[in-house]
């Protein structure tokens, strides 16, 4: 049985749903457990416990490495995330231009302390170490739209916007 | 016909590039304007995005920056079908007013391309000169050649620590073994620094071919390039790039016709900034949990799955195929005794024009700040630079006519590093720095060593308390003994430079040091807990806007009549400073 179908086989037993396969081409290369959290990252937004065991049943390494090598990488969840991610840069431009000042407005406004998700699910803030528009600093980043040249205020308005934008009901 | 370039880096985007372009193609397509509209990369002044290039038939062309949506069809009728330059808007080019002088100081060979081609099209690469020096060597030079002259070059590794580049190659060709790898460490770290992302944003095809230049010397046939997963952006032109030059046969099976053979793979890395140290970045590569281990044996000698490898980073690769073309003694030329070349520099921090600066060897630091970067942002005081991230240091504005040069930078303390240059200017606290540092290795240190998990973790909290003004009598001493010990008893680089901010701000800002611990003031106003925040009677009108935005109602007053903050109950967190319209609130 190769890698790929005993992949297959995985899910059918499991029966899990959205389980995108075709972004899982592994092939049996070595290494590729990393690769494999990603795609799983992907598929979920972020890594379910049921694709650990999953994962581990394909590769043979225990679940419990595989929790390891997560928790180890700062790019994988294992909680779901809000459905505005912002990522507040805190690189060392963002940071000489006031970044702290930034992050403390979006706790202040979002009622939350450090890398959180908000209650209503809403907002989930991450510190990131360098988004890469050192020339705009202060930057953010609510889920693709980059916001720089900031100002306390200015966050403030911002976060009114997507409050309010998040109320309306969704038009198709 | 003319050609409208607009520059899509990551830096272009985040600027409103998209939209730009977005408006761009509608106006042109609406009105069916002869032009060619080309996507490019960074184009290095960074702090006038979005730019926007028109080139006319005669290759001359004027660049506008700061350019949005609304600016595009003025650009596009006056200057495009009227050959009317927008003067006002024009930053640079045959009729810019302004004195060129982000540009006339630098000199461009790692980012020859960037922000001139398309990074999509192989073609332009082509025509640029680009797969012309593979071909070269694989023509006339054997794999010992090819290490002699890049030796001879005087190149050394742009990442950091410096080491010469033919001599990385010559270790890992000698070392016994069929099997060999090279490795492209994309996995750029350094909080403000991106010139790895713009060069490979802007030109990946210089990349590859440094990497198969790389791999012919040493003898590899497999390669991986171990990529920061934050830059998504730079992984797709990679991948894009990869299957391109893999379609036209330069990648693969006997490469132009030799017997060289090579296949290049993509590994997205997971964020983790210990991961650029070769051995962690390889553990990575396995799957693992990217922690460093002993050297030796180096990867020369065991690396990827055990086997020999080189590893070299993207500002390497990129100079790799530049110096096979024009001589290791044009690239030696540049430069100073020990330093040859250029250097990439990612300008960012408190300076007036910040971007992405190739400077040659040997420019002294004011020569990169105030000719290139225009001084400092708001008329204020330059005060220190700091260099090499987390494991540099805080190189002050006395030591401005410092060259850049690997061992004169050494020699201060701070280290060339990858190129991240955060400028700093009177109102940034060098303790504050220096705890901004220490918090981030603290907390990026993998764990391994003792004195690196638990030593950071020590000096950052004497940081935090001393910054808090709960400061003491042998703090300092404390710090430098933990330095000390966290340099000397740990394997891998984060951990032997993590003191390096603190001891360089140590050396040149003790006495801001000691002003926080004995009178408990922060010199620069920025350290809130030592600030003391009161109104000026003859300022304030009484409009009692900072009595309502104080968390603590410390403020106290009647309306019209000058307010007053209770010290005991303030708890500085500086709202009213923020919100006082008429700079009626001072901190002192």
């Amino acid at each position: 049985m190769t890698p790929n179908d005993k992949l297959k086989a995985t899910r059918n037993k499991k029966g899990l749903a959205g389980f995108k396969i075709d972004l899982w081409n592994y092939e049996g290369e070595k290494g590729a457990l990393i690769p494999l959290l990603q795609a799983a990252q992907d598929t979920y937004g972020y890594i379910p416990a049921t694709a650990i065991d999953q994962i581990s049943e394909i590769v043979g390494i225990p679940a419990a490495e595989i929790y390891g090598v997560i928790t180890f990488y700062s790019q994988f969840r294992l909680k779901p995330l809000g459905k505005f991610l912002i990522k507040v840069c805190d690189g060392t431009a963002c940071h000489v231009n006031g970044s702290e000042r930034i992050a403390g407005v979006i706790e202040d406004e979002l009622q939350i302390s450090g890398n959180d998700t908000t209650e209503d699910g809403l907002f989930t803030v991450q510190k990131v170490a360098c988004l890469g528009c050192c020339s705009l600093s202060p930057v953010i980043m609510i889920n693709d739209e980059t916001y720089g040249r900031l100002t306390p205020k200015k966050v403030q308005q911002l976060l009114k916007e997507y409050k309010s934008k998040a109320q309306k009901p969704q038009t198709a | 016909m003319k050609t409208i370039k607009i520059g899509l880096g990551t830096c272009g985007v985040s600027a409103g590039g998209e939209k730009v372009h977005a408006a761009l193609k509608e106006a042109i397509a609406k009105d069916k304007i002869p032009v060619r509209l080309v996507e490019t990369g960074c184009m290095g002044n960074c702090y006038q995005e979005v730019l926007v290039e028109v080139i006319d038939e005669d290759g001359r062309s004027n660049l506008y920056g700061n350019v949005t949506p609304d600016k595009v069809g003025r650009i596009l009728d006056e200057q495009v079908l009227n050959d009317k330059p927008v003067g006002e808007w024009i930053v640079k080019g045959r009729d810019a007013a302004a004195e060129d002088t982000f540009f006339a100081k630098q000199k461009r060979i790692v980012l020859r391309n960037c922000g001139i081609i398309d990074p999509d099209s192989i073609d332009e690469y082509i025509a640029s000169g680009g797969y012309r020096a593979i071909q070269k060597i694989l023509k006339e030079c054997t794999p010992e050649e090819v290490i002699e002259i890049i030796l001879k070059s005087g190149l050394r590794g742009r990442g950091g620590a410096g080491f010469l580049t033919g001599m990385k190659w010559r270790f890992c060709r000698q070392a016994p073994g069929d099997k060999k790898y090279i490795i492209c460490n994309a996995d750029e770290g350094d909080p403000g620094a991106f010139m790895d992302r713009s060069t490979l944003e802007g030109d990946p095809h210089s990349v590859l071919e440094g990497m198969m230049i790389g791999a012919y010397a040493c003898g590899a046939d497999e390669a991986y390039i171990y990529v920061r997963a934050e830059y998504p952006m730079a992984v797709r032109r990679l991948r894009h790039s990869i299957h391109e030059a893999t379609k036209k046969g330069f990648l693969g099976k006997n490469i132009f016709g030799s017997h060289m053979n090579l296949k290049i793979k993509i590994k997205e890395g997971a964020g983790a900034f210990v991961c650029g140290e070769e051995t962690a970045l390889i553990a990575s590569i396995e799957g693992q949990r990217g922690m460093p281990r002993f050297r030796p044996p180096f990867p020369a000698q065991k690396g990827l799955w055990g086997k020999p490898t080189n590893i070299n980073n993207v500002e390497t690769y990129a100079n790799i195929a530049w110096i096979i073309l024009n001589g290791a003694d044009a690239f030696a030329a540049m430069g100073t005794e020990n330093s040859k070349g250029t250097k990439v520099f990612a300008l960012a921090g408190k300076i007036a024009r910040g971007g992405l600066v190739e400077v040659p060897m040997g420019l002294t630091i004011n020569e990169i700040i105030y000719d290139i970067g225009g001084g400092i942002r708001d008329d204020k005081k330059f005060k220190a630079v700091q260099m090499g991230g987390p494991s540099g240091g805080c190189i002050p504005a006395t030591m401005g006519d410092l060259q850049i040069d690997y061992q004169k930078i050494n020699q201060t303390g701070a280290i060339m590093g990858s190129g991240g240059m955060v400028v700093m200017d009177e109102t940034t606290c060098m303790v504050e720095m220096a705890k901004f540092f220490l918090r981030f290795t603290q907390d990026e240190s993998c764990g391994k060593c003792t004195f690196c998990r638990i030593g950071t973790k020590r000096m950052l909290e004497i940081l935090e308390r001393i910054t808090d003004g709960r400061g003491r009598q042998g703090d300092i001493e404390l710090l430098e003994d933990l330095a000390d010990k966290i340099r000397n008893n740990t394997i891998c680089g984060l951990g032997q430079t993590a003191p390096n901010p603190v001891l360089t701000t140590l050396k040149y800002f003790r006495d801001e040091y000691e002003a926080h611990i004995r009178d408990k003031k922060c010199p620069a106003h920025s350290c809130a807990p030592l600030l003391t925040f009161t109104i000026l009677a003859d300022k304030c009108t009484g409009c009692t806007l900072c009595a309502r935005v104080c968390p603590a109602k410390a403020i106290s007053g009647e309306k019209k009549q000058v307010h007053h903050i209770d010290q005991e109950a303030c708890i500085k967190c500086g709202k009213c400073f923020e919100t006082c319209n008429f700079n009626a609130i001072i901190k002192d």
